[in-house]
């Protein structure tokens, strides 16, 4: 259960950490650390360099504007959760953010560092496709910016190029009437969800995201689905799987239950 | 390979130290091997169990998901920095000896620095905010139902100081 060896970099300012990335292509970006620290330590990742971006200067902020709300890479999910302003131009952040690990976790892990880790188990991912928003990413070539539907590739695989660093991600604002809602299961308060689901609501366009059922960040279209068929609805877009936590059978059955659940929420004044 | 070392300077309990690392050394081995301050319990060592929670400035942090050489610049408190300098126990510490909140202690470093970053943003829980307080730290002994009355007792304790001050 210890870290194999790597060298280790703290660069003061972005340029400097970009270099470091594009130096050695066995490089990891080191963060909040609470998702890499343990795939290094029970050696399931051995990056030959950690590049720790924690020293880089304007990172951890959290701006809020009529527009939506931009996230450094720094900042930590209990900073977003505890942003009043941004709960209330995205309510789905904050219904989403509570269900993240635990509190203790929430005070280092960052949420662009959980955004670009493209695991398929975590919230963030699935709420930053569901808002339609993107990330800004810095490389050796400029600035970019990723929409989330362009981000995630494969299972805990995103778009970013080895030698490119995340900034920041957006999350666009709630139109004027919309709503969202968030719930999912878990074996524990505070492990990872058996299924999570999350829906935003606008109109009469109903999508749902979903978290710990593919393999990827995934968002569906339910948009003019029956109330009483829309887990079936869903599940037909989705490809639930076995593993140890859960069969398949009793995730579609989470799935079925859950899209009800967050739809309604989303649609009802209860 | 002969692993190259780092100078890394941490500030624990109000102590500056001077250490030479591997990179590759996690903040709980730095605390309990180099500076040995073996209050810091290693449990699971992949940030489930929440033994080696200690506080960087003041919020609690699993000392097993960060490496020493990133925490420079953190003031960090570990279980050794909880009680007075006269060894007068904090409330938090005061609280688990009253309600018996321990039983074998390997999980209590953690509960103790948890809960006492939780008492002061949240210094007067409500039986169910106080489980939540701790919803991030596992008991072995499974001694919960004492540990929720520690936490309810050391917000009580702080009440009184709170009374008694003004």
């Amino acid at each position: 259960m210890k870290p194999a060896p790597f060298d280790y970099v703290r660069p003061g300012s972005l340029d400097d950490a970009l270099a470091a990335l594009s130096g050695d292509p066995g490089a990891k970006v080191l963060a909040g650390g609470q998702s890499l620290v343990p795939l290094l330590s029970m050696r399931l990742a051995a990056p030959s360099t950690l590049v720790d971006i924690n020293g880089l200067p304007g990172l951890d902020s959290v701006e809020v504007t009529d527009d939506g709300v931009r996230v450094g890479a720094l900042a930590r999910h209990a900073d977003v959760l505890a942003h009043d302003e941004a709960a209330r131009v995205q309510p789905l952040l904050r219904l989403a953010l509570s269900h993240v690990a635990h509190a203790t976790i929430r005070n280092r892990g960052t949420t662009v560092g959980s955004i670009v880790h493209a695991d398929a188990a975590a919230e963030m991912p699935v709420v930053l496709r569901l808002l339609g928003g993107s990330v800004d990413v810095a490389g050796p070539g400029g600035a970019r910016t990723v929409p989330a539907d362009e981000l995630y590739v494969g299972p805990l695989e995103s778009s970013l190029a080895h030698d490119e660093i995340a900034t920041s991600a957006f999350f666009p604002a709630l139109a004027p009437g919309a709503r969202v809602a968030f719930a999912e299961i878990a074996r524990r308060h505070g492990d990872y969800a058996l299924v999570g689901a999350a829906a935003l609501v606008d109109g009469d366009t109903v999508r749902v995201g979903f978290v710990s059922v593919n393999d990827v960040p995934t968002v569906v279209d339910l948009t003019g689905v029956a109330t009483e068929d829309l887990g079936d609805a869903a599940l037909a877009q989705l490809d639930p799987t076995d593993d140890i936590h859960a069969t398949a059978a009793y995730r579609a059955q989470l799935v079925r239950v859950l899209t009800a659940r967050v739809v309604r929420e989303a649609t009802t004044d209860e | 390979m002969s692993e190259s070392l780092l100078d890394v300077r941490l500030s624990v309990n109000g102590v500056l130290h001077e250490l030479r690392l591997p990179a590759r050394r996690l903040l709980s081995d730095a605390l309990r091997h180099d500076l040995c301050l073996t209050g810091t319990h290693v449990g699971c060592e992949h940030g489930v169990c929440g033994a080696c929670t200690v506080l960087a400035d003041g919020r609690p942090v699993r000392a097993c998901l960060m490496f020493a050489v990133s925490a420079v610049g953190l003031e960090l408190t570990t279980v050794e920095g909880l009680a007075d300098d006269d060894g007068t126990l904090s409330n938090v510490q005061q609280a688990f000896v009253e309600c018996h909140g321990l039983q074998c202690g390997f999980c209590t470093p953690g509960f103790l620095t948890t809960i006492t970053a939780g008492l002061r943003e949240n210094p007067q829980p409500t039986h169910e905010e106080a489980r939540d307080m701790i919803a991030g730290n596992l008991c072995r002994c499974t001694g919960y139902q004492n540990i929720v009355k520690a936490v309810e007792r050391a917000a009580e304790l702080g009440a009184q100081q709170e009374v008694e001050g003004s």
